[in-house]
């Protein structure tokens, strides 16, 4: 008889347990990583995590999958002589020889035109050094992927009260009761939003989800309310119309704390039309807004100091101030807005009932005000006034890209920051929460250069690669209004473009418009598939030449961790680390991990030794830095000043002697400092014993109302967040905004925006949040293109850049169109069967799957699935690329020529936010005489030097102990 | 006598497959491992899951649920896999109610899973065994992992929570409590199968709104109505009359 086989006994093999942080997704969870003879046996969620507390999500523990990848680039890369772009073939070569070449190219760059150099990544949670790069090596050319992600929920909302979602802050549900979330997918954020919404949940909230489709975080939602793609500013307006008109704001909120009580000039014909009514009290410092406004007081009846003590100002009516200048409360103009934004308009535009529109403003503002929290906290005010108690109005809010990924997302933003803050929501509980560094001046005080002479030969950049302009003089454009950046940020076109604008880059590149660069350089992003508008143009333009047979885009460097469709067209190739091989830091000058009772950093820390030659791209830069002699990291003898990146990380500060360095834990010599300190030896050793976190929990009297917190805002200060201690004040109206008509308008005395822009520029740049169709909507022709056409990312690869896991594709390996049944078969398309969608750009041949759980008017599919013929190591015939699909080639990086440009971005006119959910598409059957295969096709990538072996069969077994395990059972 | 079992919360399960992968990352390097994938990097790639999430649409638009549905062996009280087994390979433990498969004994000849009705067994195609669940057997008795982990890896890793794991004949266990509370129910019971895995059903929070709620005296509106209403200074009875 068999032995019988002992369940519970435990392989052998030698077991370590080592904390680092996950990079799987952009939420960076704490997670704990058991090997087994060296080789990754579990990864779990790190129980002592304050991100995640022990959960893991789906590609977080398939982290193995990834680690042990046949997709890994392992070896630098060079173009082989001779072979053309695209065809990806390549020759190994050393690091020595690679960054002979990258020195010499971008020395003479530096040295001539230090513009001609772009820098382009996938990741914005690297920022602070790459944009230290870039900064220092003195070019302009500098983004992450945000102005292709959610660049107008970040400045929508920073824009209006000075935080935003995610990153930066977020719906508090340990202690809301009604949860609405807008056009959420099943990500930003994934594991810390699944563990807040179950808590909920099972805490008696309730729960509305607002979207075209019903999947991930929708489907436990007690509520969805389908809405046509593209229509959530008319839904959130007319929201906040039946909040005014029925009372249920939160006045008190509105007068404080926003700019709601405030007077606008309200005569048409004087100069200062549109702009606040001042006092002539001394100006408050740079950035803050300053503290100068007029209330009319109901009390005296006349015009007072704004928050003057004892005050109480009207919110609606029109006044005649002293001077004889009419004027409104910024509240009433906000009314006067949304009077023709009725329920019954709306319903039209989103396709919700008119009752549903009302309920949900009756749900909102009942609960907002009957339901109140009142937390035993004592706080004082900025203004001195001191409070018992912290109040907060239960009602919660999320949005992601569903609202921001529209031309009109940045408006629509305004009007959901704005309808979270009638409620009086803003950091209190149950309401939106900052998380640190935020709440910012709004807007925050970081600013681009201003002019073409900020940039300069072997000199770093005279301001930083990306900011936050305040004021029309902000902008970074030439003397005739052209733009400086190669992405058109900062320009006229857009001109709060503070994320850049990597989907026209490759473009306008291309083009040579505005210029033509040398070295593109780009870090995990793959524009050559799934991270790119109008995918196979661009593909065309990365290797299109000019008269003389030179590539367009000359040099092309891509730095990254596996074979992607993208590596195919670099002439080098930067073979990356995976999470688990390298030093990382989630830093305080860029997007921290923070919570909301205080400030979180945290780093990864290699569990496992780097493969083959890969080297992270950190180390990249370090070297290069030095080897440039860039100012920040060279010493005055010009030696180097770090010897590898966890050395910088300990001792970089941001200036001599300041004490900000990118960790914020355990500064001071001892480690007895925090925020701010001196280089402390042992700071990562410090984060290695404590799981790889730096928490600082504030006072409770610190963590709520910190727009107006004095005691939050002097911390700040001290700790050195805050330049200073001034409140920051809701834009219900936005001054700033208003400043951008003016000057288009001609009417102030300032940068002027070139004449065929005047028009854009008024229009979009409204002080107050209005809704208008999507611009490519509006420029299609929707009896042709009935249907909105948008997409998603499936938790299971949320944010992930690497779905050929050998496990995530067993989840996903190809993708449908989603489409509900009467639509489909309205153009006689069967379920399951193949059929073509269609922009007014361009066309793919795709599986259709019927659904109820979309609205009819709409399509849409998993983005980033499908994948190119080759790419990833997958096998020439693998699902990704026979039967998936991307909707990106329907997707165009540009609008039609019209009245704005002939060639004008297909962004959001304020912030360059790509508009990849405007596309309007037609669907019609394939024939039957047609391939089965999605369509477009290319041809196969072949398997890059250094990658790995592809078998037919995985049996993945971690350690020593394989061998045996493989003889187990009868072969 | 003790029953070890799942509770699975759909209330709260958003379908994100954490579940999926942490138990095949935990087994296929445990005592049930490898688990063999096929086609790893091919066309139709597939392998062996103990866990698998399935995903239902249910109603027509606008009045649609999307459901998702976590399954894996339900450690059935009276499994018909057991009986079906001619080596005696499929084993329910007496000690704790486990459904295991001795791989020593089993010969992959699949009466196992044409037996069990909910479809949960798993022929491993290279080692020729029947696999299937363990409720990470070889972690939840295991003295050197914390006591708060010694749980299935599912457990640990959901992120909603959605899945607790306890004694089900324990009336005092926190799994017994949530399923005689909160409507828990087996899957096909008819079947007779007693499964003791149970799941927690879909939960609705609805508000609701009395009229006189958007009447309030303390309507904010209230405080913009203006003083004076008219002039003051226009004429009035007295400028023309002294009665």
């Amino acid at each position: 008889m068999a032995v019988v086989h002992d369940p519970l006994k435990q392989p052998a093999g030698r077991i370590e347990n080592k904390n680092t942080t996950c990079y799987m997704c952009a939420c960076r969870c704490g997670i704990r990583v058991t090997l087994r003879d060296g080789e990754v046996r579990y990864i779990q969620g790190n129980p002592e995590h304050p991100l995640n507390k022990g959960v893991i999500c789906a590609k977080g523990a398939s982290g193995i999958m990834k680690q042990y990848s046949p997709a890994r680039l392992t070896k630098p890369l060079r173009r082989k002589a001779g072979a053309e772009r695209g065809t990806a073939q390549f020759e190994e070569i050393s690091w020595e020889e690679t960054f002979d070449i990258l020195e010499q190219r971008l020395k003479k760059l530096r040295a001539t035109d230090p513009k001609k150099f772009a820098l382009f990544t996938g990741r914005d949670q690297m920022q602070a050094l790459t944009g230290l790069f870039s900064k220092q090596f003195g070019t302009p050319n500098y983004a992450a992927h945000g102005g292709f992600c959610s660049v107008n929920m970040a400045t929508g909302m920073i824009y209006t009260m000075g935080g935003s979602f995610w990153e930066f802050g977020g719906p508090d549900l340990d202690r809301a009761k009604l949860f609405v979330m807008i056009g959420t997918a099943e990500d930003h954020h994934s594991n810390p939003m699944k563990m807040a919404l179950s808590k909920f949940k099972r805490n008696g909230g309730r729960f509305i989800s607002v979207n075209p489709i019903r999947t991930g975080y929708s489907a436990i939602a007690d509520e969805w309310v389908p809405i046509k793609p593209g229509t959530d500013g008319a839904l959130i307006l007319a929201i906040i119309h039946e909040l005014i008109r029925t009372g249920l704001y939160d006045r008190e909120f509105l007068v404080q704390y926003s700019n709601a009580a405030e007077l606008v000039s309200a005569d048409e014909q004087s100069d200062d039309f549109g702009l606040f009514a001042r006092t002539d009290i001394p100006h408050a410092p740079d950035c803050f807004d300053p503290q100068d406004r007029v209330w009319w007081d109901r009390n005296q009846n006349k015009a007072l100091h704004a928050r003057t003590a004892g005050a109480d100002p009207f919110l609606l009516g029109e006044f005649i101030l002293p001077d004889g200048r009419k004027a409104k409360p910024a509240f009433q103009l906000l009314k006067e807005r949304v009077e023709s934004y009725t329920p019954e308009w709306a319903s039209e535009v989103t396709g919700i009932p008119v009752e549903t529109i009302q309920r949900l403003a009756h749900e909102m503002g009942i609960t907002a005000r009957d339901e109140k929290i009142e937390l035993p906290i004592a706080w004082t005010d900025v203004w001195g006034k001191d409070h018992d108690t912290v109040t907060g109005n239960p009602v919660a809010f999320h949005a992601m890209r569903g609202m921001a990924a529209h031309s009109n997302g940045f408006q629509t933003i305004r009007a959901l920051t704005i309808l979270m803050s009638i409620l009086g929501t803003i950091d209190r509980p149950g309401g939106f929460r900052h998380k640190a560094p935020f709440p910012r001046p709004i807007p925050p005080c970081a600013k681009t250069p201003k002019s073409p002479d900020d940039v300069q030969p072997n000199t770093p950049l005279n301001g930083m690669p990306l900011g936050w302009p305040a004021h029309p003089n902000d902008l970074f454009v030439d003397e005739n209004g052209q733009p400086v950046r190669i992405d058109k940020a900062f320009s006229w076109e857009f001109p709060l473009a503070a994320h850049g604008l990597m989907h026209n880059v490759i473009t306008n590149a291309w083009r040579q418009d505005p210029y033509a660069i040398d070295t593109l350089l780009i870090f995990m992003s793959n524009m050559a598939w799934n991270s790119t508008m109008n995918t196979d143009n661009v593909r065309k333009m990365l290797n299109d030449k000019d008269d003389s047979g030179e590539y367009k885009i000359p040099f092309l460097v891509v730095c990254d961790a596996f074979q992607s469709e993208m590596v195919a067209y670099a002439d080098l190739v930067l073979p990356d680390t995976t999470y688990l091989e390298r030093h990382d830091v989630m830093s305080m000058l860029d997007r921290p991990i923070s919570e909301f009772d205080g400030p979180v950093d945290s780093v990864r820390i290699p569990v496992v030794p780097p493969t083959g030659e890969c080297k992270p791209f950190q180390e990249v830069l370090i070297e290069l830095g030095s080897r440039l002699q860039l100012p920040a990291f060279t010493r005055a003898d010009g030696t180097r000043k770090f010897r590898d990146y966890p050395d910088f990380i300990t001792n970089y500060e941001t200036e001599p002697g300041s004490g900000i360095g990118f960790l914020a834990g355990w500064r001071g010599k001892g480690g007895e400092k925090f925020m701010k300190g001196e280089p402390n030896p042992n700071q990562w050793e410090m984060y290695e014993k404590n799981n790889c976190v730096f928490h600082y929990e504030m006072p409770k009297s610190f963590q709520y109302m910190r727009n107006w917190n004095r005691g939050y805002l002097n911390w700040a200060q001290e700790h050195r967040l805050l330049r200073h201690a001034e409140p920051i004040n809701i834009h219900i109206y936005s001054e700033i905004l208003m400043n951008f008509r003016l000057a288009a308008q001609g009417k102030l005395d300032c940068k002027q925006p070139p004449d065929h822009l005047r028009k854009r520029i008024e229009t979009y740049f409204d002080p107050l949040p209005f809704y208008f169709e999507p611009l490519e909507a509006s420029l299609t022709d929707k009896h042709k293109y009935p249907l909105n056409a948008v997409t998603q990312r499936p938790m299971a690869m949320y944010h992930s850049w690497d779905s050929q896991n050998a496990w995530l594709r067993q989840i996903h390996a190809y993708n449908f169109l989603y489409v509900h049944p009467k639509t489909a078969q309205k153009q006689g398309i069967d379920d399951g069967k193949w059929m073509w969608v269609e922009s007014m750009h361009g066309k793919a041949r795709c599986l259709c799957r019927y659904s109820e759980a979309v609205e009819p008017g709409t399509v849409w599919t998993w983005n980033a699935i499908g994948k190119a013929k080759g790419a990833w190591r997958l096998d020439k015939d693998a699902n990704e690329s026979e039967l998936g699909f991307l909707l990106n080639h329907v997707i165009s990086e540009e609008l039609p020529p019209h009245a704005d440009g002939k060639h004008i971005s297909n962004s959001d006119p304020n912030t360059g936010q790509a508009g990849w959910y405007d596309v309007r598409v037609r669907i019609y059957p394939a024939g039957a005489d047609e391939p089965q295969m999605s369509y477009p096709q290319y041809d196969a990538m072949p398997a890059l030097p250094g990658t790995g072996k592809t078998g037919k069969v995985l049996k993945y077994f971690a350690g020593a102990f394989r061998r045996k395990a493989e003889k187990v059972g009868k072969q | 006598m003790t029953q070890l079992a799942l509770v699975i919360d759909l209330n709260v399960c958003v379908g994100c497959h954490a579940c999926v992968t942490s138990c095949k990352e935990w087994n296929t390097s445990g005592s049930a491992g490898f688990m063999t994938d096929e086609n790893p990097y091919g066309k139709d790639p597939t392998g062996t899951f103990f866990n698998r999430v399935q995903t239902y649409e249910i109603g027509e638009f606008p009045n649609t649920e999307t459901l998702h549905f976590p399954k894996s062996c339900l450690h059935c009280e009276d499994p018909p896999c057991v009986p079906v087994c001619p080596t005696g390979a499929s084993y329910k433990r007496e000690s704790d109610g486990i459904v295991l498969v001795d791989y020593d004994k089993c010969i992959g000849c699949r009466y196992c899973s044409w037996a069990c009705p909910y479809g949960v067994r798993e022929i491993d195609e290279t080692q020729k065994v029947m696999k299937k669940c363990t409720l990470c057997v070889d972690r939840i008795y295991d003295q050197s992992l914390p006591e708060s982990e010694r749980k299935p890896a599912c457990v640990l890793a959901c992120p909603t929570s959605a899945r607790l794991f306890g004694d089900v004949h324990d009336s005092e266990s926190d799994v017994s409590a949530v399923i005689r509370e909160e409507g828990g129910y087996q899957l096909m019971p008819e079947w007779g199968t007693k499964p003791a895995n149970h799941y927690l059903p879909r939960r609705k929070t609805r508000m609701r709104i009395h009229e006189d709620e958007l009447q309030r005296a303390d309507n904010p509106l209230n405080k913009e109505q203006r003083g004076p209403r008219g002039p003051i200074d226009a004429p009035t009875l007295d400028d023309s009359t002294s009665w």
